[in-house]
């Protein structure tokens, strides 16, 4: 009579799955590699002055390798030669895991927030006012009401394009980069006039208090920053958040199968604006832990291609919330270690950009690295971003 | 979208209108004396600035934006009435037209300003956004959507420059541009067609990876050239015999350079290929319902390579505008999202080439506004003229002027 009813299953974590998707996002990150040193050996001729382009001499191929093993050489070892080279590393990688997960969380919820870049400006632009307003405040209370401003203000940037592609339909892939160039104007607009410290001579905001920086975390010798372990412990309460928790599970849902949701008596609004709303509280986080961390006060455009880094690293990981930590972290070593590539083969730092698009191509369209290597097609659904402009 | 909705628009729209009204006349009274009078000076073709001008047109600035806004208040309630045909559309058109024109008015007040350089700046400042408009009705009439536009605009521009260096001839620096733009635009079909990824995300590659490759080639091939002495100039203007000596007329269509012109016969073009053709026939089945075409014997993959082709050709195109006409230049990310307000126009424009010029029109009267206002004393500081296009590109997507129809089968690969 009391027959327990059958449970089905756990689902378990879907080990192979997981090896897989590793495999590829390392298949990507070599292939797109390669062609990066292709792109080196094809152009390291033109570029350099001594040689004629075009002539194909054995001089010419030998300088051309050689430019190759340069650059590399000087990426490996601008990001992990010596532990500064390290430090450097994972402070370069605290706003990308931030961004990254921010980038993450949206695609959980079928949504493209590509718009990254203008949450971390709100987010360090306010935390930057925030840190230099409230003076006298102890340490306790202003550190988190700055870290907070940055949140807050990254949320409210996010939120409108998840608002308007709830209500209205308008796709947030747009309403995102167009709040970047907004964002852009506002705080060339902040910053030159109401926020500007009027004992500088460039346009910037004033310092933030000694009680609102992040301190230290090995001394002022490296510049590795308490944003580092705040970073990390957030890719675990999103971990725990999407995978734990009610809000999680709705957001995963609405992301599925909107339909289905609504069905199930979720709201798609709700959902849109929270997922939204935490992604661009993340991309303010991300900021804010810049400015409070590290730069100290806010200049115009201290950030830079940000937001679509993060796209990168939120492919990379499959949008696995732990698996923007190694992602991230390989991310910050390639823009650590291009300072020094450029430095020491002439090599732009573009090449790093290069790279990344093509990680990107290799990654979401990993039916390509699948093919190229001979790996067995994906199971599962993709998550679908595209449906149209409207209604 | 219910009914319900299609009313509310009606009154937002409405409303909208009328705070906006009231907000400008506010502000405007507020901020001018009463007796300035703000001059609109209408000039002969080629005039040169000593001649005498063709008309001076003396408007009180507060008494103009005061009919202004008791007009948009009069349309605004016609429209909250909401009997007959439904002009919400175009009356948010007007209503910005009118916002920028107040602007504009109020600006110059207790000055003068050439109006009819600023409807010919307009015509040109719309080039870009029209031809990349164009591209991306092309693509959405087949089913494919390209929010790569940007990206394409970008590559033709660097890549146009760079044939323009080395040639040393514009011309094919345009034409390097133009075929640019139609082999980059190929990563895009391949991956949305062939390899039938999400093509949101294959847009948003090549946009990324415009920024990398036109960067790097910047700092490794342009930047060398013209260190070692490359130069080149813009495609010169071509003023038409006769019909650029028009007074009004004449320098707002008959005397610009190339790419302008090139935009100004596509869009009649477009609109011919595409609704009395046989090959915009199959093109707009395609994209609404392409089993059905199939059946038909058109050949939907093809069709469909071919079109996202020329798109990417017209947005090459659109990329020349800003390297080799605008300007002899090349600057790092110098299309500054006018590919994504292009797509704005297209929605605008209900995926029609004129509905997309009308929207382009839109946009470059906030660009050249912003232009022929710098340098008046005025209270607005420039950030946020600077942020108008894109905040109307928000308004534009998010349906607050006209509901947005796309193409039916738009973004779906189609599987056999």
């Amino acid at each position: 009579m009391t027959t327990k009813p059958e449970s089905p299953p756990r689902p378990g974590i879907d080990w192979r799955g997981l090896a897989t998707s590793l495999l590829v996002s390392l298949l990507a990150i070599f292939s797109a590699l390669v062609i990066g040193a292709g792109v080196i050996l094809v152009t390291s001729g033109s570029a350099s002055p001594n040689r004629s382009p075009g002539v194909c001499d054995a001089v010419g191929e030998i300088q051309s390798v050689y430019v190759l093993c340069k650059a590399y050489g000087g990426l490996f070892v601008g990001a992990l030669g010596n532990p500064r080279a390290i430090a450097n590393t994972l402070v370069e990688a605290t706003p990308y895991i931030l961004a990254g997960l921010a980038v993450a969380l949206g695609f959980k919820c079928g949504l493209f927030n590509i718009g990254a870049e203008g949450q971390i400006i709100m987010g360090s632009m306010a935390a930057a006012v925030a840190g230099a307003m409230f003076v006298g405040l102890p340490m306790i209370i202003h550190l988190p009401l700055a870290l907070l401003a940055g949140v807050l203000s990254g949320a409210l940037w996010g939120a409108v394009p998840g608002f308007l592609r709830a209500r209205t339909g308008a796709h947030e892939v747009i309403t995102t980069i167009m709040l970047n160039y907004i964002a852009i104007r506002l705080i060339d607009y902040l910053i030159k006039g109401p926020f500007r410290d009027t004992s500088s001579s460039a346009p910037r905001t004033a310092f933030v208090a000694e009680e609102a920086r992040l301190p230290f975390l090995f001394g002022p010798d490296y510049r590795l920053h308490a944003g580092f372990l705040i970073a990390l412990i957030m890719a675990f309460v999103i971990w725990w958040l999407l995978n734990k928790t009610t809000i999680g599970f709705e957001i995963r849902t609405v992301g599925a199968n909107p339909d289905a949701a609504q069905y199930a008596g979720m709201s798609i609004t709700r959902n849109f604006v929270l997922a939204m709303a935490i992604s661009g509280g993340l991309a303010g986080l991300a900021g804010a832990s810049t400015v409070l961390g590290l730069e100290h006060n806010y200049k115009a455009a201290f950030t830079g291609g940000y937001g679509f880094d993060s796209i990168a690293i939120a492919l990379l990981a499959s949008s696995n919330p732990i698996g923007i930590i190694p992602a991230a972290m390989f991310w910050g070593a390639l823009r650590n270690g291009a300072g020094l590539m450029q430095l020491e083969s002439g090599i732009s730092i573009n090449l790093i950009n290069i790279i990344q698009a093509l990680v990107i191509i290799f990654v979401a369209a990993d039916q390509i690295v699948r093919w190229i290597y001979r790996l067995p097609a994906r199971r599962g659904t993709q998550t679908t971003l595209t449906r149209g402009w409207g209604g | 979208m219910s009914e319900g909705f299609r009313l509310d628009r009606r009154r937002i729209v409405a409303l909208a209108g009328i705070v906006v009204a009231l907000a400008l006349f506010g502000i405007v009274s507020s901020q001018v004396p009463g007796d300035q009078i703000s001059t609109l000076r209408i000039t002969y073709a080629n005039a040169r600035p000593v001649d005498p001008p063709l008309a001076d047109i003396p408007l009180p600035t507060v008494a103009t934006v005061g009919v202004v806004a008791l007009l948009l208040i009069a349309g605004a309630l016609y429209i909250m009435r909401g009997t007959g045909r439904d002009l919400t559309s175009i009356y948010a058109g007007v209503l910005i037209f009118a916002t920028i024109f107040v602007i504009l008015i109020w600006a110059i007040s207790g000055s003068r300003t050439d109006i009819v350089d600023m409807l010919a700046r307009m015509v040109r400042l719309a080039t870009p956004i029209a031809l990349g408009a164009l591209a991306g009705i092309l693509c959405e009439r087949s089913g494919i959507i390209n929010i790569a536009i940007e990206g394409l605009m970008l590559t033709g521009a660097c890549v146009g420059f760079i044939a323009a260096l080395l040639s040393g001839n514009s011309w094919i620096g345009m034409l390097i541009a133009i075929l640019g733009g139609g082999t980059i635009v190929m990563v895009h079909a391949i991956l949305s067609i062939r390899f039938k990824i999400d093509q949101i995300i294959s847009g948003t590659v090549i946009n990324i990876l415009a920024v990398g490759v036109t960067g790097y080639l910047r700092a490794n091939v342009i930047l060398p050239l013209t260190s070692a002495g490359a130069t080149g100039s813009t495609l010169a203007a071509i003023p038409i015999p006769l019909l650029s000596s028009i007074p009004v007329l004449g320098p707002i269509f008959f005397n610009h350079r190339p790419v302008t012109y090139l935009m100004l016969i596509l869009i009649p073009l477009m609109h011919l290929l595409l609704f009395r053709t046989a090959w915009g026939l199959r093109t707009r089945a395609i994209g609404e319902h392409p089993r059905a075409a199939d059946t038909m014997g058109i050949n939907v993959i093809g069709l469909r390579y071919l079109n996202v082709f020329f798109a990417g050709m017209m947005a090459g195109l659109a990329g020349a505008w800003f390297s080799l006409e605008a300007s002899f230049n090349f600057d790092d990310v110098m299309t500054n999202g006018r590919g994504f307000i292009a797509l704005a126009a297209m929605i605008f424009g209900k995926w029609t080439p004129f509905g997309a010029l009308g929207g382009a029109l839109i946009f470059s009267s906030a660009d050249a506004l912003q232009i022929k206002i710098q340098g008046f004393d005025f209270a607005l500081p420039p950030q946020f003229l600077q942020m108008l296009p894109y905040v109307i590109t928000i308004i534009v997507l998010a349906g607050i002027i006209g509901r947005p129809r796309p193409p039916a089968a738009i973004g779906k690969p189609y599987e056999k």
